[in-house]
């Protein structure tokens, strides 16, 4: 049973990314779609960054979340390298629960 | 593209690596937390292999220690449902020959898209893609078997590595959203799925940020950046 639902998901994710690769390639797409297709990508994957901020499976995260991606986003936005954003923002969560604060 | 010249573009080898170190740490829980909720050891790390898409991996394992298999795979395949339009958008970045498209599709995550998308030209765009997806491919799938074998280690979230996945696709995401028509699409998004999310099933509040494209008809594309 549970690897029936193993090969079914396994199944269906590859068709899904499969079928986005090859579409690409075989339908002639107007070249007024093609020039959303990258900001289709760029909403999506806002919207995850931000449901991911905010959310744990549906009800809010709390505040520790949040701020860490925060003021990792400050120092994105500052330019700072890829790496500090990343650690500062999982540094600061870690802190804030660390002194009690969720 | 060879591995040469990804392990020659130092930036890209350091920031993937360190996104990696979070997604690794992410994945020994899942390892974790699936034998916890009762999945065989050989089945948790078949899953990790062959779903490789990590939230559709939490939402199942919970699904099928309620006693809900059906739900497992629906809820799932809901929640994989943005492969489809990433695939469309950065279909040419995976390469043209078959075992490019056959392989490359597999490591189609959030972050081998995030990835590729930040880099400016084609060549960047192509390499930072396939380094991304198999160095997350091996560290996954490393993790979960890790998180088998050593059970419950502790919550990723205490290392606050929770935040570093969103923190890490916003430094991504900030290239492309200079072009201001992106902006407002990707903010229109993720406002939807913000709103949504309380209310809808995992997954289509991310689906429904698609409607963000129509702030293009709002506002027309001005020439080429």
């Amino acid at each position: 049973m549970i690897l029936a639902v193993i090969v079914g998901l396994a199944i269906g994710t590859y068709a899904f990314r499969l079928a986005g690769v090859v579409l690409r390639e075989r339908v002639a797409l107007p070249e007024r779609v093609q020039v959303l297709l990258p900001m289709a990508a760029a909403a999506l994957l806002a919207a995850l960054a931000a449901t991911a901020t905010f959310y744990d499976s549906g009800v809010f995260a709390g505040v520790a979340r949040p701020t860490g991606v925060a003021v990792g986003a400050v120092l994105a936005w500052r330019r700072a390298p890829f790496v500090l954003v990343v650690v500062a923002a999982a540094a600061t969560a870690a802190l804030l629960r660390l002194a009690g604060l969720e | 593209m060879t591995v040469g010249s990804i392990l020659g573009d130092r930036s890209l080898v350091r920031d993937v690596g360190a996104l990696g170190l979070a997604v690794f740490a992410v994945s020994i829980s899942f390892g974790a937390i699936a034998v916890a909720a009762g999945i065989p050891a050989g089945l948790t790390i078949l899953m990790s292999l062959l779903v490789f898409a990590g939230g559709s991996q939490f939402l199942a394992v919970g699904l099928i220690a309620a006693g809900n298999p059906f739900a497992a795979i629906f809820a799932g395949l809901l929640l994989n449902a943005r492969h489809l339009p990433f695939g469309l958008a950065i279909g040419e970045v995976i390469g043209t020959r078959w075992w490019q498209r056959l392989v490359g599709a597999h490591l189609l995550i959030d972050e081998s898209v995030a990835f590729a998308l930040a880099q400016p030209d084609p060549a960047r765009r192509r390499r930072a893609y396939w380094a991304t997806g198999c160095t997350l491919f091996v560290l996954w799938n490393i993790g979960a078997a890790l998180g088998v074998l050593l059970g419950n280690v502790g919550d990723p979230a205490r290392l606050g590595l929770d935040a570093a996945f969103p923190a890490g696709l916003i430094a991504l995401l900030l290239p492309p959203l200079r072009d201001p028509t992106v902006r407002l699409v990707a903010l229109t998004g993720a406002l939807v799925a913000l709103v949504t999310t309380p209310i809808l099933p995992a997954g289509l509040p991310v689906l429904l940020a698609l409607t963000g494209l129509v702030m293009v008809a709002v506002r027309p594309r001005k020439a080429a950046s």
